[in-house]
């Protein structure tokens, strides 16, 4: 045990100002590191599932156009799924 | 493909396969990088005496010289994996090439700030143009030249083979960082652990810094496996394998 009190450690032998600052840019850093792929991967999966929802709402439209034509132009919304 | 690869590396290769393997290993590495780092900077912070000559400022080096150590690793790791993409066209390589860039920028990041940190009580200035310094502001700038040029391209793949030549041309720069104490008359100390010799280090001071390198040699296989697995969703999001995967998760 190097420190007798906490105040002591907290202190770091008059380099707080330094040894502080250097572990929280270290911490700081590796989180945001850990935390972006998690966000993407929730990003990418739900556009996934979102194009995956237009393409078979597009589908079913396409399927109900050859029974009732008229409905066709209010089906088409423009919305294409991605390439 | 050479015959004399094994056949677990065929299939381990493949990103279905990989995604599955990876998200086993995850969590097992993120444990052990976080059990591992605790343990270390408890050794290091708690432990360890004050040094003789610089007080307590220097417990900075328990996470400035894992730091340092991990942003020439991943680089080895980008410019190895970069070649066998540009040579054997394996996705799996691009990826591990690409996402290894943004790790080793991080840790490359927290070298130079934490560098700097301990420098001014030490030495008396945040920075200076020596050859240690500059160097690693050469390998950062690098790492962010991979990352920069892998985006500018509309096509993911183009972008990756783009990428990775800029990697392997880097390497070059790797030994600079690692012998620029030897070569040049420095600010920087030289090197205080030596694997194969006698380290110049207390050994209550060498046994913390031991562990924080392996605890972020194990948090750089879970960034990379973390990183690895989204890549490849997006990668592959035209896939059956992905489709299931995005469906399974999409209901919860």
């Amino acid at each position: 045990m190097s420190f007798h009190t906490l105040q002591g450690f907290f202190a770091m032998g008059g380099y707080a100002l330094y040894v502080w600052p250097a572990y929280a840019v270290f911490f700081t850093v590796l989180i945001a590191d850990t935390l972006s792929p998690i966000v993407r991967r929730r990003r990418v999966l739900r556009e996934l599932n979102a194009r995956l929802a237009r393409q078979s709402a597009r589908q079913a439209t396409q399927a109900s156009d050859t029974t009732t034509p008229t409905q066709t132009a209010a089906s088409t919304d423009g919305s294409r799924p991605c390439p | 493909m050479s015959n004399w690869i094994p056949l677990w590396l065929h299939k381990l290769s493949s990103p279905p396969t990989f995604y599955r393997f990876a998200g086993t290993l995850l969590p097992w590495m993120m444990a052990l990088a976080l059990l591992l780092g605790a343990i270390g900077l408890y050794g290091g912070l708690v432990l360890a005496p004050p040094d003789y000559q610089q007080g307590d400022a220097y417990r900075i080096i328990f996470i400035h010289v894992p730091s340092a150590w991990m942003s020439m690793f991943i680089y080895g790791v980008m410019g190895v994996s970069a070649f066998i993409a540009l040579v054997w066209r394996i996705k799996l390589a691009e990826v591990v090439a690409m996402e290894s860039a943004p790790i080793g920028a991080a840790f490359t990041f927290i070298t130079l700030v934490t560098g700097s940190l301990w420098g001014k009580p030490m030495w008396g200035t945040w920075w200076t143009w020596d050859a240690r310094l500059t160097s690693e502001l050469v390998l950062l700038f690098l790492y962010l030249g991979v990352i920069g040029l892998y985006h500018a391209f509309e096509d993911r793949r183009q972008g990756a083979r783009a990428a990775a030549f800029l990697a392997i041309i880097g390497i070059i720069n790797v030994p600079i960082v690692h012998y620029s104490v030897t070569w040049w008359n420095t600010l920087h100390q030289g090197s205080t652990v030596d694997i194969f010799g006698h380290s110049k280090i207390a050994w209550d001071m060498l046994w913390p810094l031991l562990t924080v390198t392996l605890a972020t040699k194990f948090y750089y296989a879970a960034s990379l496996f973390r990183r690895a697995r989204t890549d490849l969703l997006a990668l592959e999001s035209g896939k059956e394998w992905v489709r299931q995967i995005a469906q399974r998760e999409g209901k919860r």
